[in-house]
């Protein structure tokens, strides 16, 4: 008599199971990481006279609610605000202890002193679209980067976004220590100061 | 005649296909531990701006997610068309904020509580009232690190 051996269970289906599970999570998988800008908003605090400024060390920046520029009280274009803030803030026009010696601007009097005295006031009403807010921010946090890269660069041969990077990744090997020390030797010669008032109320 | 034939030894034996589900296995497992659901259905119409200057947020449990925008199509006969902010998953209003900010701040773990970040996912096209106004709220609920979450893309496309 012939012996049957007992039939294999066929496993070749499994794999059809196990393919249409993973597609469903590879359908749903979001592995991408959000980024933004970051900002600090100032705390509240109690009714406080602003210290004194020099009309020449404010960089007033106004955007309207159809998204139109007034820098300075001109009228400009999006893609000139990034230079126009880098001349403003890189100007170093000042003298004796307000002298800038890092500086390559173009030392205008009529211009910023320092870059550590220069604020950058940003201005808008309540009509402005958040895309064009965005925009400008953009801008002028690319501005503050390529002052912190070029001096990133000169002193340390690493530019501040690299080091930023690598401050915050967890296989960089060398001395995070001595890297927060130059990160903040460089945030303390271009210090962002973006001031934002309050929005106006249009009667528009 | 033979019942039993002999196996032609020159036939190539059919590739098994068992270690197959082992391996799809493998990636699924991968993929179920590596899926994070999402656990708020946003309800607000949520084109983000543009820009390039941006830095990683890496730590997703530290961000509270403050959405603004629209109403989507489906629930605007129920929110009406003007911008609204989205907690959660409801609607909210400029109030709740500050109790929704400190609920998020019992949940986190203490040590971790300063490190907190609000992430503000709003539509490109909404004003900067509402905006300003978040931010207001915000900054009396003492939750002062921000972030304006963007896509990647240069700064100009939002002009257009």
């Amino acid at each position: 008599m012939a012996r049957r051996s007992a039939p294999e269970v066929n496993a070749g289906s499994m794999a059809d199971i196990a393919f249409l599970l993973l597609i469903f999570f590879l359908v749903t998988t979001t592995i991408e990481t959000d980024s933004g800008i970051n900002r600090k908003l100032p705390p509240i605090q109690d009714e406080q006279d602003p210290p004194p400024l020099k009309e020449r060390n404010i960089f007033i920046v106004l955007i309207n609610s159809n998204g139109d520029l007034l820098v300075e009280d001109e009228p400009m274009q999006l893609k000139n605000l990034k230079q126009a803030a880098v001349q403003f803030l890189d100007n170093g026009g000042g003298t004796g202890d307000e002298a800038c010696d890092y500086c390559r601007g173009a030392k205008d009097p009529a211009s910023s002193d320092n870059p550590v005295k220069a604020v950058i006031s940003l201005q808008n009403n309540r009509l402005t679209k958040y895309s064009d807010y965005i925009a400008v921010q953009n801008e002028l946090v690319a501005a503050y980067n390529e002052l912190r890269n070029r001096e990133a660069k000169r002193m340390f041969g690493v530019t501040f976004v690299e080091m930023e990077e690598y401050f915050k990744s967890e296989s960089y090997t060398g001395d995070k220590d001595k890297l927060k020390e130059r990160i903040s030797v460089i945030k303390e010669m271009y210090p962002q100061k973006l001031s934002e008032a309050e929005p106006k109320r249009t009667s528009s | 005649m033979s019942k039993f034939k002999k196996k032609k030894s020159g036939d190539l034996p059919a590739i098994s296909t068992a270690s197959l589900p082992d391996i799809v296995f493998m990636l699924l497992f991968f993929f179920m531990v590596v899926t994070v659901m999402r656990d708020t259905s946003i309800k607000v119409k949520n084109t983000l701006p543009y820009a390039d200057q941006v830095e990683k947020l890496e730590k997703k449990d530290l961000i509270m997610y403050i959405y603004a925008g629209e109403p989507s199509e489906r629930y605007q006969s129920v929110a009406g068309t003007e911008a609204r902010i989205q907690l959660n998953d409801k609607f909210a209003s400029l109030r709740d904020i500050k109790q929704f900010v400190f609920e998020e701040r019992q949940n986190a773990r203490e040590e971790l509580r300063q490190a907190m970040i609000a992430g503000l996912k709003v539509d490109m096209k909404t004003n900067m009232g509402l905006v300003s106004d978040i931010k207001t709220e915000l900054r009396e609920a003492e939750a002062l690190k921000i972030t304006y979450i963007t896509r990647k893309g240069a700064a100009m496309q939002n002009i257009e």
